[in-house]
This record gives structure tokens, C-alpha cells and sequence, in this order.
């Protein structure tokens, strides 16, 4: 039999995608389908004196034209945040369609549906909507400032919330008595996060069987129906299934429940017919939930031998117009926890203050507050380096936490499980020939040359997270996950998972776990993702919890099922449970050749003829995990670049990543997500960057103007 | 208001009533039901909806349906026989050259077109061709080893053919 744990087993899900046959929302077309296209707001900020909508009515082949009056007659409510930052945070309304104002360009005001999308398109271009237009404003500072226009009219200053962490008066008593302070201005400039796949939605309502259907590009299929049912429309969550087929990549932007869901969902159900909407990719810049976007200022302070005695961190988070799902949780508890990082600082306070803009909403991009944290951190090691005459890699070592100081508790409420730091930092300068680099950088620039090294040390915060911990921080929904294993009467498997796969390579990883357990041919065992109609239960995939929490769900249901098999093995074995051995997928009494494989004791679950006494027939197994803390991967990546002292571009030479991210199931898989978050790291570093104007208009709107790593800016990764 | 088009399409002639604004991709994706081939922006910049022209690469959202008329087109669901894998869509599935399998058909596509004209491409080569098509899960290292595992398998097949 395989060890299939620790194996780079080819990914099962590639045949579909390879050959075009990957089944994407918008791939989906039903039966008297239509499509709908959503007149959008070019200005920042305006009020909507009128809506006109009766040309778009007339015109033929439209079948209905709705607004956000519409919606609020009939009886819907707005769209909530699920993170409560404080007791007085302020939450304004975030209706699908706006109703008074527009917030940013981009913002929703009517919806066009017609027989297909071209008439649609055709047909939104006939909606007439007079605007008043406002002073719009976009940067932070200016947004608090008491003169400043208000994005929500009953929020002063556009503050949504104050939040801090850490001990206050220690933190600033550790600063003033430090021996040097390195102090710096942080910018972590706003991105957009561009999946390939733009999103799409939609509606399915069975009028006959009062049963709605919504298909999403969603990392997060419950969470929507629990959304939609709980608090937008107030639907009967056994009426309402939510689907996230193939979903073309996340990175964050997809976790989130957007307007476009719920007007598909309202929709539908107006119309009596399917209603589809899908971004084109212009929709997606003024649309999908924007990451980082950050103003700080950090100061770090360091005892005369390099200690660091203390950190103190203000930063002001752009939240954009409306609060998205995570927007509050994301530049608070995932990033002030993280500002210790791998080091012993003994006192570290942070303060955010989330800020409201006429911008696109700003929410969890790939990393999510963490590499916020691990920047600022970061960068302040290599100045602090720069500043007290010490290699940087050096004073990050003499900082580190020491492997036997865990379990270690952070002055920022984290308890690190195990780690040791100075292993994987030793094992990156090693790869890269640290040493050598640096006397390849002393004759570079004798020569004339620029070459630089770059180091990050990070430590995250995944597996989000154990449920007690998060509605104590705020979050509204619990995060655990459910896994339900199916064993069918012939012995092949089918494993439900609460997490969603949208390139992460669950339906092999998964598989994995399953046929090494039950030790049975992978080939036995088949995922079931993103369906609410077939999973129990789930709270989908981000913060890297998929499998720490999904697959120890997982984990959880095979032992009961192993538990069921054994009773049933023993039965027919006529021996007691304790006796019996489980290998190779039979369970055999100890010492004897008397055997029946895991096939045979699922048929006799199915066919329980002769079966023991008072144990229920059948073999499936359902479990709920709840984590008792986050995991806390780590490590140290080492860049070589060059840049061309005359352009300033800049040319990746080298990339070192080491990271220790526990036990591994399949490292190819592992390897590729490290790939895949370099990549987003250098995008950020080198090239992407969301701009708006002063009036707020977007003036990266497209990819022409927001510019991403393409193959040739990259280089292979060590 | 429409205009007939011809269109070899995989291998089989298609015709069809499309109008002249209809693109290339929505005429594959709405009138055929070819769903391999993907939208991913409106710019020409990402390369989801690469296919072949008459064996060359084109963006199918750049061009339009009247276009291709008299022409080939051989989408991602075409390009090996029913059944049978490419060496590209091999070596793709072999060194996890794909993550969400969004950009796959296209950067296939495109990938195809440059062994067609270089069928030994090194390193930056295989970069330098692939600079239309946007990936944003892989950071493009294991599509660089699964091109040259394509390469070389078809190398291998052609040396034998030969041989």
C-alpha cells in the first residue's frame, strides 16, 4: 500500500482543467436563463436625485429593471460585516443596489436583466440617473480631519472604529528609556487582488418548490446562505442551497458576501426565471473587495546590545465605503497579533483606526493582516540593522524566541505552540550562500553595480481559528469546520468537507488523508466540496485553515468510522475488538491469518444480515472540529535583486524561501501554494498598486494600468 | 441585423448566425458551448481566452466572430483527440502547473503555438512567450518545468517517429 502522507501525489481535480472541462459559475446556463448587467456609479460620491428607468424598460428583450428602492419595498435588509471591532463601531447600511447616496465609483445604483447580455447591455446604457456630485474624499488623514466630506452622513470624522492592543504605558515607557529608536512611516499600499476567474452569480428560484438556488464564485458557500438567510432576506435556510462550483482562484476576494449575490438571490425571485451575472474584469476593479491599504507609524526600540525592549505601532486602515464581511477583523486581531513576530519583544502596543473613503471596500487579501504585520516588522529589523551598524540577519537571530522558550505567550494575546526560528533562518543563508552574497555585494558596488539583499523572518497566525477566541475578538460566526465520511456499500468513499478548494488541491490532499487512514487505494476516494444541499456544514477556506481545521475534521469522522468498522470486523471475526489489527485494509486477529478487508465490512454495514448486536446499520460518519489554537508556520525567505542604477528597475536574481509549515501531506501541493504567495509578495514589492485620484476616480482600472508579475518578472524559486 | 459565419471548429465545420459585434470567445463559450476557453478581462492583457487561429495563437476576446470566418479555430477541448492528453496537458498535470485551472486552457494554448515554432525553448523563452497570459496561483514556476517536460516529451516522440 502507498504511504500516501509526505507524497507528491499528482492533483486527481487537473483532468477537468486541463482538457476545458472545469465547470466555472458563469460556464453554468439554465433553462430559461437571463442575464443581468448593474448600472454603476461613475462618480466617488453623489446623491441620486432620480432614477429613470423606463427607456431601459422598453427596450426589447429586457425583462425587468430593479433599483435599490425596489429592494428596500420590498421589505430586505442591507448587506452586515461579520466582524464587530468594539462596542461602538460604527456599521452604516451596505444596500446591494445604493439607495440615497453613491460611496465610491463602482457603487451599485440599478439592475438591468434581460434575455441575454448584450440586450442587458445594451439596455443599461438607457438608465438615466441624475446625480448631485459630492467632494469626495480618499486619503486618511484628510478623512479625519473634522471639515472633512462624510461618507456616511451619520459618521463623524468617517471613523468606524478605534482599536488597540498591547500594554500601553509599558510599551511607551520601553521606547522612551530604549538605547536607539528606529522610527519609519509605513505606506503598505492598497492592492487589488484579481483572481483570474472575475466573479459571477447566479439565482435559481423554484417557484413550485418555493426552493432557491444560488451559484457563486465563493470561497465560502455556508457563510453566504447564512448570510443571505439570516440576516439580508430573511430566507428559510432549508429553502436556500448554495453552490460554488469551480472557482477560479480567491486570494481573499472571494470570501466575502457581495451585492450581487443577493440581488441575484431577489431577483430570481421577482422574475420567476434564473438571473446570471457575471464581472467583466473593469466590474471586478470598482467591485472586488481591495487588500492592505495601510498608513502606520512604527517605532522600535533596542537596548544597547540589540534587544528589542519595545514596539509601538499607529496605524490607520482603509476600510472604503462600506464595512465588507472581515473589513474590521482583518488590519486589528490578524495583524496586531502578529507585530511580535519570531522575536522576544517584551512590550509591543499597537493602535487602528478604521477609516471610511469613497473607494472600493477593503477587506482579507492573501495573507490578511499578517503580511501587513510581517512588513512593518520586517522593515524595521533590516533599518534598526542599518541604523546600529549590525547584520540584519544577526540581529533578527539574537531576538529570536528560543525553541525551548515555547509555549510562548506574545505580549499580543498569542500563545506560539513550538517553533525554532534560528533552524530555518540558518537553512535560508545557507541556500543563498549568505556570506558569499554579501562579498558579491561589496565588489557589485565597487564596481558600481546595485545588488541588495532582502530578508523576512515571518511567523502567521493560520488555521483560523478556535471559535471561543474569535467571538471573544468579535467575529460573528464560529470557525470550526465539519467533515463527513460516506463509506457506500462496495467500500469506495466520498468525504464532504465544510471547506471550499479554489486551487489549493483539496480534492487530492484530502483524498490522501482518507485512503491513509482507511487504507484503501486513493483511487477509492472521492471530495465533495461547495454544495450547502450535501455538506452538513462549513465555514470555507481562507486564513490557511483548510486543512488544520477542515482536514482534522476529516480526521475526526474516520476514526468514528474506524471505530464502526472495527465493531462490525469483530463480529464477523468472532474475536473481541482489542484483538484485532487494522493494516493494509483488513482487520486481522493478532496472531492468526483470520481476516475481513474494509470492503466486505461495509457491505456487511449495508447488508447487516449478521451483524452485532444493537449497533446501527450503515457506515457514515459526520464530526465538527473545533481547534484549540491557530498554528503558527514560519520562516525565512531570502531575496537577491539588482537594480539598474540608471531605471531603477529591478531584476530578481535569487529567491530563497524556507518555511516549516508542520506536517506536510503532499509537498508538491505545499510548494506550489509557497510559489503562489511569492508571487503576491514581489507584486506587491515591485509592481501593484491600486491608485485613486483626489475625486476618487479609480486610476487603475484595468490591466493595462494595474500591473502584476507576469512569467519573465519572476524568476525560479530555490 | 446577424451574419452567417464557417468555422472549423476542433476539426468539425460549424456555421452559424452571429452578430457582428459577437466575439470570438463569446461565439466558442454561448453559441457552442466550448466553456474551456475563459474570459479574464476585457483588455487583451490576461490571456485566459487564448486560442488557435489556423495553428497560430490569438486572443479570442480581440477578435470577433465574423473574423474567424473561413477559418480554423482549435480551442483547448480540441487539442488532443477525445480521450488522449497532450504532452503540454501532461506536463502540466505532471509538475502542478496549475492551481485554480483558470488561466490553464490559455497559458496551454500559448504554450502550444511557442513549441509549434520552437520546439527546444529555454528558460526565459518559455517566460518571454508566456508574457500574455496572467497566472495568479502558480507564480508561474511550475508552468516554466511543465512546458520543458512538453518539450521534451515531444522531442523524445518526434526523435522515435524519426527514428
Amino acid at each position: 500500500m502507498t504511504d500516501y502522507i509526505g507524497t507528491s501525489v499528482k492533483r486527481v481535480e487537473d483532468r477537468r482543467f486541463i482538457t476545458g472541462k472545469g465547470r466555472y459559475t458563469d460556464d453554468l446556463v439554465l433553462p430559461g436563463m437571463t442575464h443581468a448587467v448593474v448600472v454603476r456609479s461613475p462618480h466617488a460620491h453623489a446623491r441620486i436625485r432620480s432614477i429613470d428607468t423606463e427607456a431601459a424598460r422598453q427596450h426589447p428583450g429586457v425583462v425587468a429593471v430593479l433599483t435599490g428602492r425596489d429592494y428596500q419595498n420590498d421589505g430586505y435588509n442591507p448587506i452586515p460585516t461579520g466582524w464587530q471591532i468594539g462596542p461602538d463601531m460604527k456599521e452604516p447600511p451596505h444596500w446591494p443596489l445604493a439607495i440615497d447616496k453613491v460611496r465610491h465609483v463602482g457603487d451599485g445604483v440599478a439592475m438591468v436583466i434581460a434575455e441575454n447580455k448584450t440586450i442587458a447591455q445594451d439596455a443599461a446604457e438607457r438608465v438615466s440617473v441624475e446625480y448631485e456630485p459630492l467632494p469626495a474624499v480618499v486619503d486618511m488623514n484628510q478623512a479625519l480631519r473634522d471639515d472633512a466630506p462624510r461618507v456616511h452622513d451619520d459618521v463623524p470624522n468617517n471613523r468606524s472604529f478605534v482599536w488597540e492592543l498591547g500594554d500601553r504605558d509599558a510599551t511607551d515607557q520601553a521606547i522612551e528609556t530604549a538605547h536607539h529608536v528606529t522610527t519609519y512611516a509605513f505606506v503598505n499600499q492598497r492592492l487589488i487582488p484579481n483572481a483570474i476567474e472575475p466573479r459571477s452569480a447566479i439565482g435559481h428560484h423554484d417557484d413550485a418548490r418555493d426552493e432557491l438556488t444560488l451559484y457563486t464564485s465563493s470561497q465560502n458557500p455556508h457563510l453566504i446562505r447564512l448570510l443571505l438567510c439570516a440576516f439580508v432576506m430573511g430566507l428559510p435556510e432549508h429553502k436556500v442551497r448554495v453552490v460554488s462550483p469551480d472557482v477560479g482562484g480567491g486570494f481573499g476576494s472571494k470570501i466575502f458576501h457581495y451585492p450581487e449575490e443577493v440581488l441575484c438571490a431577489w431577483a430570481t425571485r421577482r422574475i420567476g426565471r434564473p438571473v446570471k451575472w457575471t464581472a467583466e474584469r473593469s466590474e471586478s476593479f470598482v467591485t472586488d473587495a481591495q487588500g492592505r491599504d495601510h498608513v502606520s507609524k512604527a517605532e522600535m526600540g533596542l537596548d544597547a546590545e540589540g534587544r528589542v525592549v519595545g514596539l509601538r505601532v499607529r496605524t490607520l486602515a482603509n476600510m472604503g465605503a462600506y464595512l465588507s464581511t472581515f473589513a474590521g477583523g482583518i488590519p486589528t486581531w490578524l495583524y496586531g497579533t502578529l507585530l511580535a513576530g519570531q522575536y522576544k519583544t517584551p512590550a509591543v502596543h499597537v493602535q487602528t483606526t478604521g477609516v471610511f473613503t469613497n473607494t472600493v471596500p477593503v477587506d482579507a487579501l492573501r495573507g490578511a493582516g499578517r503580511p501587513e504585520a510581517t512588513f512593518l516588522l520586517e522593515r524595521l529589523m533590516d533599518l534598526a540593522a542599518l541604523e546600529t551598524d549590525r547584520d540584519p540577519a544577526q540581529l533578527r537571530r539574537m531576538n529570536f524566541i528560543q525553541p525551548d522558550e515555547f509555549p510562548y505567550e506574545t505580549p499580543v494575546v498569542l500563545t506560539y505552540d513550538s517553533g525554532n526560528y534560528e533552524a530555518t533562518l540558518d537553512k535560508a543563508l545557507q541556500m543563498a550562500g549568505y556570506d558569499a552574497l554579501r562579498r558579491q555585494q561589496e565588489q557589485a558596488r565597487a564596481e558600481g553595480r546595485l545588488l541588495g539583499i532582502g530578508l523576512s523572518s515571518y511567523i502567521e497566525a493560520c488555521g483560523i481559528a478556535p471559535s471561543k477566541v474569535a467571538g471573544a475578538i468579535g467575529a460573528r460566526a464560529g470557525l470550526y469546520d465539519s467533515g463527513m465520511i460516506r463509506v457506500h456499500p462496495t467500500g469506495k468513499v466520498q468525504v464532504y468537507t465544510g471547506v471550499h478548494s479554489h486551487g489549493q488541491g483539496h480534492e487530492t490532499t484530502f483524498a490522501q488523508i482518507v485512503a491513509h487512514e482507511l487504507q484503501i487505494p486513493m483511487e477509492d476516494v472521492e471530495l465533495v466540496h461547495g454544495d450547502t444541499a450535501q455538506i452538513p456544514f462549513g465555514m470555507g477556506t481562507y486564513g490557511s485553515r483548510s486543512l488544520a481545521v477542515g482536514g482534522s475534521a476529516i480526521y475526526k469522522a474516520l476514526e468514528k468510522v474506524l471505530s464502526k468498522a472495527r465493531k462490525i470486523a469483530a463480529h464477523k471475526l468472532e474475536a473481541a475488538e482489542e484483538d484485532l489489527d487494522y493494516k493494509d485494509g483488513q482487520f486481522t486477529v493478532k496472531g492468526t491469518d483470520r481476516a475481513v478487508g474494509f470492503g466486505d465490512v461495509a457491505l456487511t454495514a449495508y447488508v447487516p444480515h449478521d451483524y452485532p448486536e444493537g449497533l446501527e446499520p450503515g457506515l457514515e460518519e459526520n464530526a465538527f472540529y473545533d481547534p484549540k489554537n491557530f498554528t503558527f508556520p514560519f520562516g525565512t525567505h531570502v531575496c537577491l535583486v539588482e537594480v539598474d542604477p540608471d531605471t531603477g528597475q529591478v531584476k530578481i536574481l535569487r529567491y530563497v524561501a524556507v518555511d516549516d509549515v508542520g506536517n506536510v501531506i503532499n509537498p508538491m501541493i505545499v510548494d506550489g501554494q509557497v510559489h503562489g504567495g511569492i508571487a503576491h509578495g514581489v507584486g506587491q514589492a515591485l509592481f501593484e498598486g491600486a491608485v485613486y485620484d483626489e475625486g476618487g476616480q479609480p486610476l487603475t482600472g484595468t490591466f493595462m494600468d494595474y500591473t502584476m508579475p507576469r512569467a519573465e518578472d519572476l524568476p525560479a524559486f530555490e | 441585423m446577424t451574419r452567417p459565419i464557417h468555422v472549423t471548429v476542433n476539426g468539425t465545420a460549424r456555421q452559424a448566425e452571429v452578430e457582428p459585434r459577437t466575439l470570438l470567445v463569446d461565439f466558442l463559450r454561448e453559441t457552442l458551448g466550448l466553456t474551456g476557453t475563459h474570459v479574464g478581462c476585457d483588455t487583451s492583457q490576461c490571456g485566459a481566452c487564448t486560442v488557435h487561429l489556423d495553428g497560430v495563437s490569438v486572443k479570442a476576446c480581440t477578435m470577433f466572430a465574423v473574423q474567424a470566418d473561413g477559418h480554423a479555430v482549435t480551442t483547448i477541448e480540441g487539442l488532443a483527440p477525445d480521450g488522449a492528453l497532450h504532452p503540454l496537458q501532461e506536463g502540466f498535470h505532471e509538475k502542478h502547473g496549475l492551481q485554480c485551472g483558470f488561466c490553464t486552457p490559455g497559458v496551454i494554448m500559448a504554450a502550444a503555438d511557442l513549441l509549434a515554432r520552437n520546439p527546444n525553448p529555454t528558460e526565459a523563452e518559455i517566460r518571454h512567450a508566456l508574457e500574455g497570459n496572467y497566472c495568479r496561483c502558480t507564480g508561474y514556476h511550475n508552468i516554466v518545468q511543465a512546458v520543458q517536460y512538453a518539450a521534451e516529451k515531444m522531442a523524445a516522440t518526434a526523435h522515435v517517429g524519426a527514428g
